[in-house]
């Protein structure tokens, strides 16, 4: 406590407005519930270390007594039987997210800037029906989702998983939600300049909404990440690394503690990725003015 | 022509520069607009805008994934509100859930996201992962399963045996009267998650300057600040988290598949969502399924319109 108070008076000058008592009561919440929030992750770092005896203890242990690597080791020793080399899991895996990633910040930010900033017909025809299709059950449109993968011959491609991905409504609506934001005077006096709108857009908007992209990333990392594409992928060759671990994950009894140290990777990766874009939405704020 | 005037009008002092788009910009700057929107919007009409169409459609049909469908008319929508008593109890425990954990949730993603926005550089990144956790831990509600172990040796009855507060272990997950209270809770911890990130990311982009502008106008303390400038500073990110907020509150159904089974003891733990995976996953009954779908989105889509207006009223 006394040293976030620290933290706080050094910082005084810039902070109006915080009594040191609303700072106590806030914090304090803040801790309570920050261990509550914290147990999986200290939960998936300990079972990842813990041996086999102490995986099967019951009642289970929340920390590990005698921390050892030896589920990593079982896990490296699955890896290599695995029916195509393992690395091919990876290769798509990165095809896949980074796909899906890129393509949904790109082409959601893109479509997003003219629902934001220019006036035409059918603007907010089409915004309102990004924003309802949110609310539409996945599960039923799961099967004509199928049927015009089928249709448009990409099942079985990396495509299936990529282009659907690319067209999620959240993040149009985020993007958009952040461009409303920014004030019209910044592009106009780039316009001026005599910058075309696509220069307008790399150039000036998409800089400005930085936070907004960074945070879509993660969403859309996970998403990706956390995909087996076990409707739209046949072929061994094409699954991502989500549904090799699993695999493995699923081996029962005899692969427990690989399993326990799949958790562990299929957690730490979109959490790595999570620190990246989050340590990055900071450096914004510090480093321009904004909208200052 | 009417449309075009008025973008020229608005266009005018743009209109003189030069510049490629420029010299013809009563044009371009539609068809730029739809150029950028062209490549989004092709792929959302066939991935998302078709198959909610098509689904919409199948919810009038007899659809079970091996027969051509035949059209049957409102049959669906009449059996379901009429004939199905487990629909009504699923919609009751769906309301429940959403009117108790949606509110709570909303608020608690703006209060954590918020006093984190007080904090800098790594500890910040390091305190909004601690929050975000379980929801980027994929299914970290696992761990509910231990704490809430139906015999003695689980958490919960471990701590309430030690204290006498109960005399023997409690199935949790099988005793009716605990299912739901016990799963709003689970729901609630796994609160921080889109709204969470985006109102973080909203605090961001908050004109630093409005805030001393407001303390010389007399704004004394945290909370005045956080209704008169904050909120409404980052209203697009508020009606953001709310639509996802509603997304997530009515259709709640993996935790209660999860901790309580489908179907859960006595139906105590079913859902709208449940109920359609149900018919859809298990009896392959798509276009019943399909028109439960569609009566949880006009659900979500009534309470959206209501939560809309609420929030329009930020600052006021």
């Amino acid at each position: 406590m006394k040293k976030l108070r620290q933290l706080f008076r050094h910082r005084k000058n810039k902070k109006l407005n915080r009594s040191p008592a609303g700072n106590a009561l806030l914090f304090f919440l803040m801790g309570i519930f920050g261990v509550l929030m914290a147990v999986p992750l200290v939960m998936i770092v300990n079972n990842a270390l813990k041996p086999l005896d102490e995986l099967f203890q019951y009642p289970p242990k929340l920390f590990v007594r005698n921390p050892t690597l030896n589920n990593f080791v079982d896990l490296f020793v699955a890896m290599n039987s695995s029916w195509v080399p393992f690395s091919r899991y990876v290769l798509n895996t990165v095809i896949i997210t980074v796909g899906g990633t890129v393509g949904h910040v790109l082409l959601a930010s893109l479509a997003a800037y003219p629902l934001s900033k220019h006036d035409f017909k059918g603007k907010n025809m089409l915004f309102s029906m990004v924003v309802l299709s949110m609310m539409f059950s996945w599960t039923v449109t799961q099967i004509p989702n199928y049927m015009i993968i089928s249709w448009l011959h990409i099942n079985n491609t990396y495509w299936a998983l990529i282009l659907p991905a690319c067209s999620f409504g959240m993040g149009l609506y985020l993007m958009k939600q952040f461009m409303d934001q920014l004030p019209n005077a910044l592009m106009e006096s780039a316009r001026l300049d005599g910058a075309g709108e696509f220069r307008v857009f790399f150039r000036i908007v998409m800089p400005n909404v930085k936070p907004a992209w960074l945070t879509l990333a993660i969403f859309q990392f996970q998403q990706m990440w956390g995909n087996t594409g076990y409707m739209f992928l046949r072929d061994e060759e094409l699954k991502p690394l989500q549904y090799s671990l699993q695999q493995i994950a699923a081996g029962g009894t005899a692969r427990a503690g690989a399993s326990a140290a799949v958790t562990f990777i299929i957690a730490a990766i979109p959490i790595i990725f999570f620190l990246i874009c989050q340590s990055n939405v900071l450096e914004t704020m510090t480093t321009s003015g904004m909208k200052e | 022509m009417n449309e075009m005037e008025k973008t020229a009008g608005k266009a005018k002092p743009v209109r003189e520069k030069r510049g490629l788009f420029h010299r013809e910009n009563r044009l371009s700057s539609h068809t730029i607009s739809y150029v950028m929107l062209a490549p989004y919007f092709i792929l959302f009409t066939l991935f998302t805008v078709l198959p909610v169409l098509a689904s919409i459609v199948l919810s009038f049909t007899d659809f079970n994934m091996l027969e051509w469908p035949h059209f049957v008319g409102w049959t669906n929508y009449i059996r379901l509100l009429v004939n199905d008593d487990l629909f009504i109890v699923a919609l009751k425990n769906t309301l429940l859930f959403a009117v108790i954990t949606g509110p709570i949730s909303y608020l608690m993603c703006l209060l954590f996201a918020w006093v984190i926005n007080e904090f800098k550089g790594k500890l910040r990144a390091f305190l909004t992962l601690i929050f975000y956790a379980p929801s980027i831990c994929g299914n970290a509600y696992m761990i509910w399963q231990i704490i809430l172990t139906g015999d003695r040796y689980g958490y919960l009855n471990g701590l309430l045996l030690k204290w006498d507060i109960i005399n023997e272990a409690i199935i949790w997950m099988k005793t009716e009267k605990y299912v739901l209270p016990l799963l709003i809770v689970v729901q609630l911890w796994l609160s921080l998650g889109t709204g969470f990130l985006s109102f973080i990311a909203g605090l961001q982009t908050v004109d630093k300057s409005l805030y001393e502008a407001g303390a010389l106008d007399g704004i004394k303390n945290r909370w005045q600040e956080l209704w008169y400038i904050t909120l409404p500073a980052m209203k697009p990110q508020l009606m953001f988290g709310a639509v996802m907020q509603i997304t997530q509150s009515f259709a709640i159904a993996d935790i209660s598949i999860q901790l309580a089974g489908n179907p859960s003891v006595n139906y105590a733990g079913s859902t709208v969502v449940t109920h359609l995976l149900d018919y859809g996953t298990v009896r392959f009954e798509m276009g019943y399924a399909s028109a439960i779908a569609t009566i949880l989105f006009l659900l979500m889509v009534g309470t959206n319109k209501l939560v809309q207006r609420l929030l329009r009223r930020v600052g006021e």
